[in-house]
């Protein structure tokens, strides 16, 4: 499988590239969890009325820009600026005049809580990184032929760098045609990805791992991952397979607030598993190629 | 290879455990499905409940047995007879996050810029109990109010779930101390309300009781019968309130050296004090400071001049009733910086969808596991059942604040256990494929695909772990619960998988099935 190699890295390439793109053309769409801002889901009993009446009521408050979603059957999500209590309780009521309603949720949240928030976010993110880093290097540091344990951890990053990007490009780009926030669960849901694609991959590693320490003669790396591959596969299209069914029923029939929380780790876990076979070892035999020339350059 | 279970269990071996090894395989499994059986109670009491309920009038109607009437030690039997009954199960409900039984999540920043460096900590600690004092005025269940302190700046967060009306409660909270004068009521007003209070829960109370009451006063009595709603008996109101203070000050008494809190009213509550002391002389005056008794000094004669006096505290307490009537009665201001209200339908509907999805999925996974692996597969099941039962336990006696992210969380876990088991079983046909002929014992391969399956799944679940273990330093309540629903989902998944079906496949392949590979893999 390894003599495929070039079309796996194009794929992931392509992947990669238009999940950049998309990036910067669609944009994060970041929630109020990260801008600050408000969001008010409000249900009314009867009909709900359209888009334009609702803003022209808002008219006198000065919001802003405000925006209208539909939400179930009768429904509607408003997201203005930051607003504070009184103002909340004057902007419910105005809207009451268009018809009976109960608040569903509330969230108002100042700008300096959502700078925090987003810094927190990266810490994780770099944090999680860097900590499977040292660890796959410790777990496999009995190897050191015919790579160094810790390339065994940069691939894993490379792998596990792969997965975000993707996973974040695919939600810019939903962020953009269906307006779906990206807030605090979403990051949540991204170290998860990350939790669980680096353990598929590790698993790989550790078939790769220990048939390295079993063979002593005729060595022929190529051979070992291809067969290395070809023994873990079936167990981590299966692992994948059983968690897809739960995430899967989830979202299909689950609750709204945690739909897209789950779509994200659906995307996650998918190209997750594609990474740990499909880029993550053919990424180890490259590299041993590359060193194999340069010291058989130097001899 | 696989050590942490057997190092485990060679320390108990030396104690209990009996020295043929099937019946410790059959002990171990017996012990952890008892367990599991309690755990499941645990879970959801109303099976047993509801089964205690069935039987104890059965028992009831049971007497005991002829031989055993006829003996002289009837009476204590008989007691013993009544007094067997199958008790409830322990009903311990799962504490419920914001998003699944509504409730709001504030946070509030404080101005410390008054207030010197070293009193920042107690200024903080006050403002909290003054927020606490309001807050269980809701009789929410758990109240939260905690210090943080955060990119330099201290601020509180308040998290009050199972509350309905949300803006009356950030009203209430955030709202300045009330500070009220009253007037003592006329004896037998006071005699009649105490009556109205006390004859629902005693009989007979006399009428010198009732008069001890209002002259030594308790304030916590007086501040639990406003609370539940009904009028102060002691005193009443005069409509003079701390919209009339002008300023509060600690002064010195120049006699005893006695600190005192100096109240300075404005001139139209200059004018109202001086009615109501006109027509109190020497009667006590009370004043009240957020429904609380602080002080009932007697009133010497009419006071002109709208100064009042409050003695009985120390200087510490001077200065902060001081502090909180000038402030406004926070100690510190605050400003809301952020708001998040929940309603409970929304979240109560997601929760009902979400778990039907979740018995869907666990269902195909169900499925999927013994059509693949067969025997091994079925026996997998049950210990995943063994596996779900625990962990519900675990999340209810911890307990962790169950949200929606965290129910995903434990779905997700469930994948993961299976994971576990997939490692396992995969090894196993690996094992079966590579023997020679009928040479190897099948236990001798389990033990072997299980030691050769332990370093990755140790491996791969430490990652997923370290990962739990940031996700839960970094965020909010809402997430921590996913994070630590997760971690203890993988804790004990890894201990499901390496030891519950071990031991079963161990215990049902001792005997003549392990003749028959086709039964435990494809």
């Amino acid at each position: 499988m390894l003599k495929f190699r070039k079309y796996f890295y194009t794929l992931s390439v392509v992947l990669v590239l238009s999940s950049i793109a998309s990036l910067a053309i669609f944009g994060l769409n970041f929630g109020t969890d990260f801008n600050g801002g408000s969001i008010m889901e409000v249900r009314f009993q009867e009909e709900r009325p359209g888009h334009n009446s609702v803003k022209s009521a808002l008219a006198d408050f000065e919001l802003g820009e405000i925006i209208v979603q539909n939400a179930d059957e009768n429904g509607i999500i408003l997201r203005f600026r930051e607003v504070n209590p009184t103002l909340h309780q004057g902007i419910l009521n105005k809207i009451e005049t268009l018809g009976v309603l109960e608040e569903q949720r509330f969230e108002s949240i100042g700008p300096a809580i959502g700078e925090e928030t987003k810094r927190k976010a990266l810490w994780s993110i770099g944090l999680v990184l860097i900590t499977i880093l040292i660890y796959v290097a410790w777990a496999f540091r009995k190897i050191s032929f015919p790579l160094r344990s810790w390339t065994y951890g940069v691939v894993a990053l490379i792998a596990l760098f792969h997965d975000v990007l993707i996973a974040v490009g695919i939600f810019a780009a939903l962020g953009y045609f269906m307006n779906i926030e990206v807030g605090i669960p979403f990051v949540a849901a991204i170290l998860t990805i990350l939790g669980y694609s680096v353990n598929d991959t590790i698993v790989v590693f550790d078939r790769i791992r220990e048939n390295i320490l079993t063979k002593a003669s005729d060595f022929n790396f190529g051979e070992l991952i291809n067969k290395s591959l070809a023994q873990t596969y079936v167990r981590s299209l299966n692992t994948s397979l059983t968690t897809f069914f739960v995430l899967f029923a989830i979202f299909m029939l689950g609750g709204a607030t945690i739909k897209y929380f789950v779509l994200t780790l659906i995307i996650g876990v998918a190209v997750g598993t594609y990474s740990s076979i499909f880029l993550a070892s053919p990424l180890l035999f490259s590299w041993y190629l590359v060193q194999f020339k340069k010291s058989e350059k130097s001899s | 290879m696989v050590f942490i279970p057997s190092r485990a269990f060679g320390f108990l071996k030396f104690f209990i455990w009996p020295k043929e090894s099937r019946r410790r395989y059959r002990t171990a499994i017996f012990a952890v499905f008892l367990v599991a059986l309690l755990a499941a109670n645990l879970d959801s009491p109303k099976y047993w409940n509801g089964f205690a309920d069935w039987i104890n009038p059965k028992l009831d109607a049971v007497d005991m047995p002829e031989p055993i009437r006829r003996l002289d030690k009837w009476e204590v039997l008989k007691k013993a007879d009544d007094i067997i009954a199958l008790p409830h199960f322990w009903n311990l409900p799962f504490s419920q996050g914001l998003d699944l039984q509504g409730g709001i999540h504030l946070i509030y920043k404080a101005d410390l810029s008054n207030i010197t460096h070293q009193d920042h900590g107690d200024a903080m600690n006050g403002l909290r109990d003054v927020i606490e004092r309001r807050v269980n005025l809701f009789g929410v269940r758990e109240p939260k109010v905690l210090v943080q302190e955060a990119s330099g700046e201290y601020r509180l967060l308040v998290e009050l779930a199972g509350i309905t009306d949300f803006n009356e409660a950030i009203q209430l909270i955030g709202q300045t101390p009330y500070l009220e004068f009253k007037e003592e009521r006329p004896k037998d007003e006071q005699k009649r309300l105490l009556r109205e209070v006390l004859d629902e829960d005693q009989e007979g109370v006399t009428d010198a009781q009732l008069e001890g009451i209002c002259s030594t006063i308790n304030p916590q009595f007086l501040l639990i019968i406003q609370e539940s709603g009904k009028e102060d008996p002691c005193f009443k109101v005069t409509g003079l309130t701390g919209q009339y203070l002008k300023e509060a000050s600690v002064q010195f008494d120049p006699n005893t050296n006695q600190p005192t809190i100096s109240l300075q009213l404005d001139d139209e509550g200059s004018k109202l004090f001086e009615q109501i002391t006109a027509r109190n002389v020497d009667k006590p005056l009370a004043i009240y400071l957020d429904k609380v008794l602080r002080s009932a000094p007697r009133v010497q004669e009419k006071i002109v001049g709208g100064k009042a006096q409050i003695t009985g505290f120390d200087i510490k307490q001077a200065k902060q009733i001081a502090r909180d009537l000038n402030a406004g009665a926070l100690p510190v201001p605050i400003t809301l910086i952020s708001q998040q209200s929940i309603g409970a339908a929304l979240g109560e509907e997601s929760l009902r969808e979400s778990l039907r999805a979740g018995i869907l999925g666990i269902i195909a996974v169900v499925a999927f596991m013994i059509i693949l692996y067969r025997l091994s597969g079925l026996l997998a099941v049950i210990s995943l059942a063994v596996y779900l039962s625990l962990l519900l336990a675990i999340l209810k006696l911890v307990p962790v604040t169950l949200t929606l992210p965290g129910i995903a969380g434990l779905i997700l876990s469930i994948g993961m256990a299976v994971d576990a088991n997939v490692l396992v079983f995969e090894r196993l046909r690996e094992e079966f494929q590579r023997k020679k002929e009928d040479e190897e014992d099948f236990l001798f391969i389990l033990n072997r695909a299980y030691g050769r399956a332990w370093n990755s799944i140790r491996d791969g679940n430490i990652s997923t772990l370290l990962t739990c273990t940031i996700l839960f330093w970094f965020s909010t309540s809402f997430i921590k619960g996913f994070a630590l629903t997760l971690g203890i989902g993988v804790v004990v998944s890894m201990f499901s998988a390496m030891i519950v079906t071990r031991y079963l496949m161990r215990l049902v392949g001792e005997g003549r099935l392990r003749k028959k590979e086709w039964l435990w893999i494809r």
